[in-house]
């Protein structure tokens, strides 16, 4: 799994805290570098070369961060920001420390000021250091069946709960547009509005969860005739934006050791439907596409009532 | 109803179970009112396939009466009075291995296809009564047994022949047939079988039937080489006969043109240094099947010849002489049985008198009796080579 920046940094782009604190940067960098002496001066530090060239260092160091902020941003701009504040809070104590008492009230205030500024930084940071991880799935197979049936079996979106085993309900909301609900953890449910974002009939069919879903995901699915007349190679890729933090570990769990061999297992199913109509259950196995949670399994031999009511729910 | 049922290592009881119910639109039920002990059966029960369950029922060979099919059953393909064989390999017909005849590979019918894949890098069939690895389902030595795909996995007897005649087209008819078949008979061939079981008593009958000249019956039980010298065999004792040579002096120095190997993975040596090896390789399971038939036959093949293995392995081999193999041009075929590819031919030839499959049986038990049955094959007590079990 890897951070995705790019979703990152379109989101930060039109975050109003990020653009301030850019401006900020560029503000305070802007005399900083055209005039460290007068600076130095306006904070009662005194104009001595080393506090001239600390000052233009700064201003250096801020002009970056405005360049990032501003242009690429990144939580990790943010957090050059509080590293910044931190340094210049040591030598704001220092100044204070050794402070010969002119302009130790204009000195004392840049310091509460830049105070004030690093917890609007880290506050920033923090908040805008959400690391959501894309997990990738992708598995393929082959049935028995023309890209038309197939793909028709697929874009019945209702039927995908028949054989994806996360999925507890689908239904149609609209021509494009579906409601998708999952058992979660501990009983609850998660739940979304997907769209068909692309459908080209017996080729291709994507989707993806509307704005302001939990769990952001989307998928694809491509039929492709396979070779020598054998029925059709169906290849799906499934991608699901992981928030960070708790919720993202616990949707990781939910998602198993083996992702990977959850979908082989959907696709599996999905075969079994296309080629044969419905999911095969045996005594060890009887809950069809909730086979792989059932281990150990119901030993191989008939089920009780009260077990058959259960595997067939 | 009373079924037998595993319940730890070298362990078999017939307990009380809930009759079966249809769980799939294709299932039948069947009134069993024959079935039979497998050889590998016996490897479940030591343990030496994974993925057992306690209170798994055993039994892949079985036939009997429908009493209920499915809603999904084809319009008069199958229907309740009807009496059955059923394949042991659960297979579907719609895809690619079926379309193939690759029964025994089919795609959709293992429900734990997943395990199967990730120690056979793909998946293989659903098996009755055959670990949860060939899926759990529920085995056949019991009063009553689901038939899964009912209308693809029946095989409906119409004519008066009896049980016995027929309940071997179930497996190890076919198997032993199969082991021939992959060896290409030719006019002419010396076919050597390792093992005298019963799939290798149906091998040797099988290779005469396609056209072998001499077949040789290689095993250390005296009586089970009885069978086969009754039978017109060659016989050869491993136990007082290094077999390499004696094959080389029954074939003028060439080696049998076909070998097959109907022993697999729980092979017996004459030599104890290598089974000693095997077996320690084994307990510290860093090789899970004893291959020593499958090197002998490689080893002892004609050059250019086939060896052709129906004894199952499970697992991962060592010491495989894969430069023999190779450079004496061998070809090398197995496979699970594709039962329902052979039934139909086979059920002819037991018409025709061409094949007597009784000619194995030895045990004729009530089902109440399995664990009695087990101990006499395991332990080829009393002569036992085939036992037949009757609910």
């Amino acid at each position: 799994m890897t951070t995705d920046t790019r979703s990152t940094s379109s989101r930060l782009r039109h975050d109003p805290l990020v653009r301030g604190l850019g401006w900020a940067s560029a503000l305070l960098g802007v005399p900083q570098v055209a005039a460290p002496a007068g600076f130095a001066r306006a904070l009662g530090v005194g104009d001595a070369p080393r506090h001239r060239s600390a000052t233009t260092a700064v201003g250096v160091r801020e002009l970056a961060a405005a360049t990032g902020l501003l242009g690429r941003p990144h939580p990790a701009w943010l957090w050059g920001r509080v590293g910044g504040d931190l340094m210049d809070l040591t030598m704001l104590a220092r100044a204070l420390k050794n402070h010969d008492g002119r302009g130790l009230g204009r000195t004392v205030a840049a310091a509460a000021a830049v105070t004030a500024l690093t917890a609007t930084d880290v506050y920033a940071a923090v908040t805008r250091t959400r690391r959501s991880t894309p997990m990738e799935l992708t598995a393929a197979t082959t049935v028995t069946r023309s890209p038309d049936e197939a793909y028709t079996l697929w874009r019945d979106v209702e039927r995908l709960p028949e054989f994806m085993v996360h999925l507890d309900e689908v239904h149609v909301t609209g021509p494009r547009t579906s409601h998708w609900r999952v058992g979660a953890p501990f009983g609850k449910t998660v739940e979304w509005d997907a769209e068909i974002t692309q459908e080209v009939p017996g080729q291709l069919v994507a989707w993806r969860s509307v704005e302001g879903a939990d769990i952001a995901n989307s998928g694809e699915a491509r039929f492709v005739p396979a070779p020598g007349g054998q029925g059709t190679e169906i290849r799906v890729s499934l991608r699901y934006e992981l928030p960070g933090g708790a919720a993202g570990k616990a949707a990781a769990r939910w998602f198993g050791e083996e992702p990977h061999q959850q979908l082989d297992d959907d696709l599996r199913r999905f075969k079994q439907i296309a080629e044969i109509g419905e999911v095969v259950r045996s005594e060890g196995a009887p809950g069809g596409k909730r086979a792989r949670g059932e281990f150990p399994q119901h030993p191989a031999r008939p089920l009780t009532e009260d077990e058959l009511k259960e595997a067939l729910s | 109803m009373k079924a037998t049922c595993w319940t730890g290592r070298n362990s078999v009881e017939v307990q009380d179970v809930p009759d079966p119910s249809i769980l799939n639109s294709r299932d039948a039920i069947v009134k069993i009112t024959s079935t039979a002990i497998c050889g590998s059966d016996l490897h479940l029960v030591d343990g030496y396939v994974p993925t057992m369950e306690k209170g798994d029922i055993l039994g892949h060979e079985f036939m009997g009466e429908v009493v209920e099919v499915g809603p999904g059953i084809r319009d008069g393909s199958l229907r309740v009075g009807d009496r059955v064989v059923v394949p042991f390999p659960i297979a579907c017909g719609a895809c690619a291995s079926c379309r193939a005849e690759l029964y025994s590979c089919c795609e959709n019918s293992n429900p734990n296809a997943g395990i199967s894949e990730k120690m056979f890098g793909h998946p293989t069939c659903g098996i009755y009564g055959y670990s949860h690895l060939t899926g759990g389902f529920a085995g056949g030595q019991a009063e009553y047994a689901r038939v899964v795909l009912a209308d693809t996995n029946a095989l409906k007897i119409e004519s008066d022949l009896t049980d016995e005649q027929v309940l071997f087209l179930s497996d190890i008819l076919p198997t032993g047939y199969m082991g021939a078949d992959m060896c290409d008979i030719q006019q002419g061939d010396v076919v050597a079988v390792w093992g005298a079981g019963p799939v290798g008593q149906f091998a040797m009958d099988s290779a005469r039937v396609l056209g072998a000249e001499k077949v040789i019956a290689i095993d250390k039980e005296t009586y089970r080489l009885d069978m086969a010298a009754a039978q017109g065999c060659t016989t050869i004792n491993f136990e007082d006969t290094d077999v390499r040579s004696a094959l080389l002096e029954l074939t003028g120095g060439r080696g049998p043109d076909k070998c097959i190997d109907a022993v697999g993975l729980e092979a017996t040596h004459g030599a104890s240094h290598v089974h000693l090896y095997d077996r320690a390789k084994q307990a510290v399971r860093s090789e899970t099947d004893r291959p020593h038939v499958l090197r002998q036959a490689i080893m002892s093949c004609r050059s250019g010849g086939v060896v052709s293995v129906i004894g199952v392995y499970g697992g991962m081999i060592d010491k495989f002489p894969a430069g023999a193999w190779m450079n004496r041009s061998l070809t090398l075929r197995t496979g699970q049985c594709h039962v329902q590819r052979y039934m139909q031919p086979l059920l002819a030839m037991i018409e025709q008198g061409r094949i007597d499959p009784t000619r194995i049986i030895t045990h004729r038990l009530p089902l109440t009796e399995a664990p009695t049955g087990y101990d006499l094959f395991k332990n080829k007590e009393d002569h036992c080579e085939k036992v037949v079990l009757t609910p």
